[in-house]
């Protein structure tokens, strides 16, 4: 396989409008070189757009984009040597796997020995090599997208660029495809643009996440960072979920339901606000017959569900608003509908917003 | 394909990028829209000209006199066809009663043979459909001069048996209707799903006619519209059978009446014409609002 | 019995459908007499007959192949126009139009066009004082004209839904991976359009070697075509048809319309697959 050192790409100020939406709304984003970086956003945050104008697919109004050093923003699509999995259909359906991935060879003049062997390579490595003379239409979802990777990286491309290429696929494919991806990007040190709207695959694939909204990246970092120290309250709630109880904050720090939370960077300093505060942060005791029923945290149980390993509890507060946590399945096993309990917030550092 | 791109990629948006950008910006995308919307302005400009050019030809064929004046006579006898005593309009007017006689005649036995039919072949015999469907597009092949044909010695006993009158071609025409409306009715039972529906229907305690009544025949109403339509146009524009079978429609009258006014012969083609298109124009939004509902 | 419900539609078919069908294939081999023959074959050898065959095969391939072209480029740009549009919708109506509603109404526009007072030819008259020849309306290049009026519009019909099955993600893929629009449009596009093209192409073959209306309303003195051969033999102006002339010649007409749907349906099958 063709081990190579990745080129650094650079997207730079990009703007783009469709009438009066601004798809683009100068966007920056910087590739390391052999990094794989995730944009992830609601539909319409402009993620895809930027893919398309690295890819010369779409015209930006301004801004630049340099890979490897050279400014190819007015380069067509088909001198930039850019490999391309597409979100669906994009398999030639006139040809099979072997061909489709022999395409951009024949378009470089490569001979048809060296060409059956690239081929055979590129097929062997999405696992697919005894598929080769399959047409698309005998293909599972999940093959024609092995395929189509197998295409995209078979032409030995600066940069990879993959456009949701996962969401028409069943959740299980989904999953170990994805995986594949990583492995193989990881395998040849490809610099690879990869945009999708799932959480769950944007965190478990790339170096860095860039969480986009309205035509802008609003924070890149690793995933880890991303999830636990989100620098603003559409990052905290558009990555897994999140539960707003009301606090009062002073310095670096606030008070919830009676427990001192640490907040992070970007929170008000003073005042009333909403702490964001993680399912996995609020633990549940059983109410004592003895304390007091007008605890700060008293709560009911409104409904408990089992996840696996772990459970999820809804409760809700005096004031109705409801609370979701995550507990050990044992722990959710202890609690019923209707019960009482009180809720504690687990000191961990958190996003606190302005009410 | 080079425009299907722009309807896919600007999904939510129509207009034409066209915001200022810098001054030397080179529009690779924009030149390759600005191409097609040239290229689809001159073939749909050439190819009207030669689809418009006779439809004129019969407005001003049927309103312009030996010695190229104007006279507005075809067109009065056209407006008042109904009533008029002429021997002409008369004829007219007798294909025309004809002809919308046949179009509910064979909308009728065309419903009646087909939906029935289809909707009991789904549910209870599919090793028919091939059969069925085999059978309904067979008229494609069987050229209706060929039909014509055939159909003689039946019509004379046709004639024997009932009457010689022009009403009876509603049986032929079912057949020419045939692979329209199955074609018509069938992308109509493909959309809904036909057993569960029965079987729901069945279970509450509903007869088959009610099934076929109260379930099916209201969950295919577009098709079945588009299957009336396709049938009308159908039976409005036959000509061949009426005409070798030597019955009277509206096509064979206005023929006849040709070759003595052909004034007034031409401007009935170009409102029949127009009627078929308005029809037909109608029936393009009816059907599409349905698909956007189910989207 | 499950199969009594539709024994309704099967007798109805054999009886309007099966049946004239197989009169006119038993005719054809039969003597007036109603024994077995194949002498009554003969009339395909005979030079009215043979002459018609050639008009109509040669009419029904090239009107066929001029309109699936002009059809095609139509289409297409139809294609590249909003789905939803005005001018989409209004085109593809009048296409339906024009493709099933012509018959004689279309002889009469192209009589009141280029007829001996049409009105192209009285305006030529008045701007140039030349009265043109029109008679060609009237002959094999007059057929071609008017039935390119009802051949281009089935193709619309026939082929804007292949056009409309192309993925964008095909021109995409081809340029990314490095080819031009060059590239698209003959390794990629073309050959999957082809099957699709040819069937509709045979399509349009079979429609105008069935067609009858336009033409006989428009020839009335000569038979030249297949189908307005069988209009003489059936309306009596052959004295005594003691030999089923329309019966022979209408078996042809099936045969060789058999055979073009034969192979449409293949290819349809071919195209549905790339394209549904």
């Amino acid at each position: 396989m063709h081990t190579r050192t990745g080129v650094s790409v650079s997207l730079q100020n990009l703007g783009r409008s469709f009438g009066p939406i601004h798809a683009l709304d100068g966007m920056s984003l910087d590739l390391a070189p052999s990094e794989m970086v995730v944009l992830l956003g609601p539909s319409g945050c402009g993620k895809t757009t930027a893919l398309r104008v690295l890819a010369g697919l779409e015209d930006a109004d301004t801004g630049r984009v340099v890979v490897g050093g050279k400014d190819i923003t007015n380069t067509p699509t088909n001198k930039r040597d850019m490999g391309m999995v597409f979100q669906a259909y994009s398999l030639f359906p006139h040809m099979t796997a072997q061909q489709n991935v022999e395409f951009g060879l024949r378009l470089r003049g490569m001979d048809a020995a060296a060409r059956r062997k690239r081929a055979g390579e590129n097929l062997e490595l999405v696992g697919l090599s005894t598929q080769a003379n399959r047409y698309a239409h005998q293909m599972s979802g999940g093959q024609q997208q092995r395929v189509a990777l197998a295409r995209a990286l078979a032409i030995q491309p600066q940069v990879l660029l993959l456009d949701e290429p996962l969401s028409a696929l069943d959740a299980k494919v989904r999953v170990q495809l994805r995986d594949q991806i990583r492995r193989i990007q990881l395998e040849i040190g490809i610099t690879t643009l990869f945009v999708t709207h799932d959480q769950e695959e944007a965190l478990a694939v790339a170096d860095r996440v860039g969480v986009m909204r309205a035509g802008r990246i609003e924070q890149i970092d690793a995933p880890d960072v991303i999830y636990n120290a989100p620098i603003t309250p559409f990052v905290a709630e558009f990555i897994g979920s999140t539960n707003r109880l009301p606090g009062h904050a002073d310095g670096n720090m606030a008070t919830v339901l009676g427990v001192r939370v640490p907040l992070l960077p970007g929170s008000p300093t003073s005042g009333q606000v909403s702490v964001l505060v993680r399912p996995e942060a609020v633990r549940l005791r059983p109410m004592t017959d003895g304390s007091d029923g007008s605890t700060a945290g008293t709560a009911t149980v409104v409904a408990t569900s089992f996840l696996g390993a772990h459970g999820r509890v809804q409760a809700r507060l005096a004031d109705d608003s409801l609370v979701i946590a995550q507990l050990a399945s044992t722990d959710v096993a202890e609690l019923s509908v209707g019960q009482r309990v009180v809720l504690v917030v687990q000191p961990a550092p958190a996003l606190a917003t302005a009410v | 394909m080079a425009g299907v791109d722009v309807a896919g990629t600007a999904a939510a948006v129509d207009t034409p990028a066209s915001t200022a950008g810098g001054p030397k910006r080179r529009r690779l995308r924009h030149t390759v829209r600005r191409k097609q919307a040239a290229f689809r302005v001159i073939v749909v400009t050439v190819l009207m000209a030669f689809f418009l050019i006779p439809l004129i030809s019969l407005l001003d064929f049927s309103t312009r006199l030996r010695n190229n004046s104007r006279s507005g006579a075809a067109w009065s006898k056209v407006i008042s066809i109904a009533s008029a005593t002429d021997a002409s309009s008369q004829k007219v007017w007798q294909g025309l009663v004809n002809s919308f006689i046949l179009v509910g005649l064979t909308v009728a036995i065309m419903l009646v043979l087909l939906v029935p039919t289809m909707t009991w072949i789904r549910l209870r015999l599919p090793r028919l459909r091939r059969v069925m469907e085999f059978v309904c597009l067979l008229p494609l092949t069987i050229p209706a001069i060929v039909l014509v044909v055939g159909l003689a010695p039946i019509y004379r006993q046709i004639a024997s048996l009932l009457s010689t009158s022009p009403i009876w071609l509603c049986f032929a025409y079912a057949v020419l209707v045939l692979p329209f409306a199955y074609r018509a009715l069938d992308a109509g039972l493909e959309a809904i799903d036909v057993k569960t529906m029965a079987e729901a229907a069945r279970s509450l305690g509903s007869s088959w006619v009610g099934v076929i009544w109260r379930i099916v025949l209201p969950n295919i109403r577009t098709a079945v519209t588009s299957a009336c339509f396709i049938s009308l146009a159908l039976v409005l524009g036959e000509y061949t059978v009426a005409s070798l079978l030597s019955r009277t429609n509206l096509q064979t009258a206005i023929f006849i009446v040709s070759q003595d006014d052909p004034r007034f012969a031409d401007a009935l083609a170009l409102v029949a014409m127009a009627i078929g298109f308005l029809l037909l124009f109608a029936l393009s939004f009816f059907g599409s609002g349905r698909k956007a509902r189910k989207v | 019995m499950l199969v009594l419900p539709t024994l309704p539609f099967f007798l109805y078919v054999a009886l309007f459908l099966l049946l004239p069908t197989v009169i006119v294939v038993v005719n054809a081999f039969q003597t007036k007499e109603g024994s077995f023959t194949l002498s009554n074959l003969a009339l395909l050898g005979t030079p009215n007959v043979r002459s018609a065959t050639f008009w109509t095969l040669g009419l029904s391939a090239i009107s066929a192949v001029s309109g699936a072209v002009f059809g095609a480029l139509l289409a297409y740009a139809l294609a590249t126009a909003n789905p939803r549009g005005m001018l989409r919708r209004t085109i593809v109506a009048a296409c339906s139009v024009l493709a099933q509603f012509g018959g004689v109404m279309l002889a009469f526009a192209f009589i009141a066009t280029i007829g001996s007072t049409g009105s192209i030819t009285t305006v030529i008259k008045s701007w140039t004082g030349v009265k043109i020849d029109t008679a060609w309306l009237y002959d094999f290049n007059g057929l071609l004209m008017v039935y390119a009026y009802f051949q281009i519009p089935l193709m619309v019909i026939v082929f804007l839904p292949a056009l409309d099955g192309i993925r964008p993600q095909w021109r995409e893929a081809t340029e990314t991976l490095g080819g031009s629009t060059w590239t698209y449009w003959s390794k990629v596009a073309g050959p999957i359009l082809a099957p699709a093209f040819i069937s509709s192409t045979l399509l349009l073959f079979a429609n105008a070697f069935s067609a009858y209306a336009t033409a006989a309303a428009l020839i009335t003195q000569e038979n030249p075509l297949l189908a307005l051969q069988i209009r003489g033999f059936i309306s009596g102006e052959v004295v005594q048809d003691t030999t089923h002339s329309a019966q022979v010649v209408a078996l042809l007409m099936v045969v060789i319309v058999t055979v073009v749907m034969v192979l449409y349906a293949r290819l349809q099958r071919r195209a549905s697959k790339w394209l549904g």
